[in-house]
């Protein structure tokens, strides 16, 4: 007869003379019993704490501008500073760990309409005093008057070559100027063959960097190419664009916030449909920009709410918005991936979460691991009713979602009018038009 | 991974036409293992990804379906790390039983540690009635009929408490810890810590005569003389639910380990299964023809053990709810266990008789008509009144009138403890405890969770927009059935003339009844009044072939 029997000593559980227990698993199902529904209630818990951390707001920057904010420049070469720019002139730098001022300067006499940074870390701005001024904010004093003026046009907006020494500046036409020629005429323009309108925004392609974006005040969107100087195609959207923001990491792909309240994704090779259409915002769409990551939207409104949004969905992903901060006009992300800045007409600039239960201090390995189960869970089990509920569940003021209960109210008149119209007319006549082609009026090539 | 097929041999671009590709050794070693992980660690069938035409969808569930089998086969691979393995008792050869063996031939065998897990515990404050394990094997709780409890650490043999309660005591159970237990007094239940204070009067819980708890849900079951279940939450305090059985007192109750199912045995022979969630039974079933005096599931939730005062012993698979054995003992069985390795004792007068885990691979048609046992106790006149396996370990608790036994079972006990899952660890310290705790209350699961199939939460409610859209309106009219019946006209009894007949008592006047009645009043006029206007119509020759209906 063979017997044996379990022994197990208590030695074997803990080491004698250590304080360590030993850890045994024991993966068998039967030994989880209720696995789906424990799970569950891990990703209802997990989803509750994202709800209760969430927290996005994390302060403004101090003293802040008299004037509004109307626009930013981050400093690509560095990641602690970027600039604004506000409707009295001053153009402030920023420290953003701090968030002390470190720089300002009197830069134009009225608005500051555009600014960027270049790669020798040299701060151009423009304004409506029809001036372009380089500054040098690391290695001035304040108040230091400008290293180099450009002259010509009311400039709106400036971008600056990804590595080449050269700029484009925005007015009724794209002039290129060149930092090292001091002579100050542009070495090329750039126009639409029938186009006057004043372009209201400009962005260089910092990846295929021979590609320039505009929007123009007559609607119109249009792209140059620079290797055959000459504009590339020309959209007429149905309402004129405010802000243009290309894809770091998809060098074809570019965002537009548009004056109809969307945020519209575009493929340049492909101008007839937009890749993807942003509904949320019930106001106009001031400014928008990506992430570094180009995974992820930022965009401000005239509804004094920020929105984020994941690049392929097409509802925003979390608002943020604070009793005071009035309409916003300029936002960024910042180069680490974390945070989100916001620039309003009441002259202060925010700084917000990206992710607005995350948090940026050192983690043990431990809390990580736990993180990132949480995240599976909630993954996993995103489309259970409570869990959809509590995910999607924000607080948005009052005036915004009195403004989008009547917006809805009227789309819903609009396409039931439609629908009357192609009822009541011969088949095939109206043609029903896909959401993501509508806001295009005509296009040119 | 293993599953992988083989590299093409054949030429580039040209299409292989045989059929089965052919293994290697090797290769087919890893396929069977791959195999056997998905079978023991998979969870479900796998979902056939190449019916599914949306391509994102496809995509993503192959990219789950890897995972899943990836997951399962490192399971597998993980099995290795396992420290101990289940105890045995095999014969040698044919002329040996292993149901001869003596529990002192075991003692001599096995380590002196194991050795000491046989003891006897000699009381004379009469019948015990309980003794039951914590759920990590590490505590025992033992209470008499006439008032006697106590509860000790059995291995260190360490005494936590010890009361006189001068009361019956109809059952006792350890709650999610060894840190208190619920005892069934002769009035209501008390919760007592493991100190021996009184915590907690459960006056709602009248004249239980059993208990059960249900340790994810942090629920604690109690049936009473008069066939109420009752359900309290024990990490709140608050009464959940009373249910009313109407079958009269009952005469065993269980839980189903795999879906937190209440079982309930009655004087007739019936099992009814209760989930606080419906005021009516799951399931009846009619195992027995006599009171069922005891049951018992096994923890995969797969098969229910239940024995009847006619002696049967039945054994069912409550997935199909059939019957896949039964026989009958030499006397009533009053008490019966499950271990954790499907080992199943049955205790019968001052006997034990002890199953392998393979009587429940029996079918109706096996020609096996009565299974020899695996071992045999007892037969010395001491009535048994409760077996319980201890978790973890080859032990078995026998309480009978005289005391408490512990005997050693081989291959009964789950050599591999998993130190995570909350309240099984029996090595945990204080700490862990306090930690497992906390963390079992984070998880614990909703009442509403409880139902046959532990998993579907988490599964999509299928039911379409519309239906969900016409559940939730309240203001919609009620169809009109009388209206539907109207316009129904087929075959020679038409729907109405149905409906009356159907439609139960004749001498009850409803307003539906008098609709219908008018109903089809006008409709024999309509047809009167056709075949008179045809009949018109036809002429004096031709008329009597007007139609009559």
């Amino acid at each position: 007869m063979k017997i044996k029997a379990l022994s197990r000593s208590g030695a074997s559980a803990q080491a004698p003379g250590s304080n360590v227990a030993k850890l045994t698993r024991n993966l068998d199902p039967k030994q989880h019993p209720f696995e789906r529904a424990r799970e569950y209630t891990r990703a209802l818990n997990a989803t509750k704490l994202e709800r209760m951390f969430a927290a996005p707001f994390l302060g403004d920057f101090q003293p802040g501008h008299v004037d509004g904010v109307y626009s930013f420049a981050k400093d690509p070469e560095s990641l602690d500073h970027f600039a604004s720019g506000s409707g009295d002139g001053i153009v402030k730098v920023w420290n953003m760990t701090s968030r002390e001022e470190k720089w300002q300067s009197q830069a134009h006499q009225n608005i500051v309409k555009g600014m960027c940074w270049t790669r020798d870390k040299k701060l151009l701005t423009c304004g409506s005093d029809q001036k372009i001024q380089m500054f040098e904010p690391y290695t001035t004093p304040s108040r230091s008057p400008p290293t180099a003026t450009w002259h010509g046009g009311a400039f709106t907006s400036v971008s600056h070559h990804r590595n080449l020494p050269s700029f484009a500046a925005a007015s009724d036409k794209v002039s290129i100027y060149d930092i090292s020629r001091t002579s100050g005429a542009p070495v090329q323009t750039l126009q639409w063959p029938s186009a006057i309108d004043t372009i209201s925004a400009l962005a260089w392609n910092q990846t295929e960097t021979s590609i320039i974006a505009t929007a123009a005040t007559d609607r119109a969107v249009i792209l140059y190419d620079l290797r055959t100087n000459s504009p590339l195609t020309r959209t007429v959207l149905h309402l004129a664009t405010n802000s243009i923001a290309w894809n770091p990491m998809e060098p074809f792909n570019f965002a537009l916030g548009n004056e109809d309240h969307n945020v519209y994704g575009f493929d340049m090779r492909n101008m007839k449909r937009a890749l993807n259409v942003y509904k949320g915002h019930v106001a106009a769409v001031m400014s928008v920009e990506f992430s570094p990551t180009g995974e992820k939207l930022v965009s401000g409104s005239y509804d004094r709410s920020v929105r984020l949004w994941d690049r392929q969905k097409g509802h925003s992903e979390d608002i943020y918005h604070t009793k005071r901060m009035q309409r916003v006009f300029s936002v960024a992300w910042s180069a680490d991936n974390n945070y989100v800045l916001s620039g309003s007409d009441d002259g202060n600039v925010r700084l917000w979460r990206a992710k607005a239960s995350a948090r940026q201090g050192v983690k043990s390995a431990a809390l990580r691991q736990k993180l990132q189960y949480d995240d599976a869970l909630k993954e996993r089990y995103k489309h259970m009713p409570e869990i959809k509920r509590i995910a999607r569940h924000r607080h948005v003021p009052q005036q915004v979602k009195k403004a989008g209960e009547i917006k809805n109210e009227e789309i819903k008149a609009m396409k039931r009018k439609e629908e009357n119209e192609r009822r009541h007319s011969k088949k095939g006549d109206v043609r029903r038009q896909a959401e993501r082609e509508k806001m295009i009026l005509a296009r040119e090539q | 991974m293993a599953s992988k097929p083989p590299s093409r041999d054949s030429a580039p671009g040209r299409k292989s036409i045989t059929a089965a590709p052919v293994l290697d050794a090797d290769a087919q070693k890893r396929a069977d293992f791959a195999k056997a992980a998905s079978k023991q660690y998979g969870r479900g069938e796998q979902i056939r990804t190449k019916s599914v035409r949306d391509k994102k969808l496809r995509s993503n569930l192959k990219a789950l379906e890897a995972k899943n089998q990836e997951a399962a086969f490192q399971a597998k691979q993980a099995e290795i790390l396992l420290d101990n393995e289940a105890g045995l008792l095999e014969t040698e050869h044919e002329l040996e039983k292993t149901y001869r063996v003596r529990q002192d031939e075991i003692q001599q065998e096995v380590s002196i540690e194991t050795a000491k897990k046989r003891f006897e515990l000699k009381l004379d404050m009469g019948p015990y009635d309980v003794g039951e394990y914590t759920r990590n094997g590490r505590d025992l709780l033992l209470a008499s009929r006439k008032g006697h409890l106590a509860c000790l650490d059995w291995r260190d043999g360490k005494l936590g408490c010890e009361l006189q309660l001068n009361e019956t005591i109809r059952d006792a159970k350890w709650l999610h810890n060894n840190q208190s237990f619920a005892v069934a007094q002769k009035k209501c239940v008390y919760i007592y810590a493991r100190d021996g204070v009184e915590i907690h009067q459960l006056k709602k819980h009248q004249e239980a005569t059993h208990l059960e708890f249900l340790p994810y849900h942090f629920l604690l079951a109690s049936i009473s003389t008069a066939g109420m279940i009752r359900y309290t939450d024990t990490s709140t305090g608050q009464m959940l639910q009373e249910l009313p059985t109407k079958l009269g007192p009952p005469t065993s109750f269980c839980q189903n380990p795999h879906n937190a199912v209440l079982f309930a045995g009655h004087q007739k022979g019936l099992v009814t299964l209760w989930s606080p969630n419906t005021s009516t039974p799951l399931v009846k079933l009619l195992p027995h023809h006599g009171p069922v005096r005891a049951m018992a599931v096994d923890k995969s939730g797969t098969y229910m053990v239940s024995a009847s005062q006619d002696r049967k012993l039945s054994i069912w698979d409550i997935r199909m709810f059939k019957e896949l054995h039964s026989h009958h003992l030499k006397q009533p069985a009053h008490t019966i266990s499950i271990s954790d390795r499907n080992v199943t004792a049955v205790g019968w007068g001052s006997n034990l008789s002890i199953y392998r885990p393979d009587i429940f691979s029996l079918t109706p048609d096996s020609d096996v008509r009565v299974p020899a046992p695996y071992m045999n106790w007892g037969g010395d006149g001491v009535g048994i009144s409760r077996l319980r396996f201890c978790p973890f370990e080859d032990a078995l608790g026998i309480s009978h009138a005289k005391g408490f036994s512990s005997i050693i079972v081989p291959g009964s006990g789950e050599p591999n403890p998993d130190s995570l899952e909350p309240g099984t660890n029996p090595f945990e310290s204080s700490k862990q405890r306090q930690e497992s705790e906390v963390h079992a209350l984070l998880e614990k699961l909703q009442p509403e969770m409880i139902s046959l199939d532990p998993n579907f939460v988490g599964n999509l409610d299928l039911a379409s927009e519309e239906q969900r859209k016409r559940e939730r309106d309240l203001d919609a009219k009620p169809d009109d059935k009388i209206a539907k019946l109207k316009n129904k006209q087929r075959g020679r009894s038409s729907a109405l003339k149905k409906y009356l007949r159907k439609s139960g008592q004749k001498n009850v006047v409803t307003e539906e009844k008098v609709r219908a009645r008018e109903a089809l009043e006008a409709q024999r006029a309509k047809v009167k009044d056709r075949f008179e206007k045809e009949k018109e119509a036809f002429g004096p020759a031709l008329g009597r072939f007007a139609r009559k209906a």
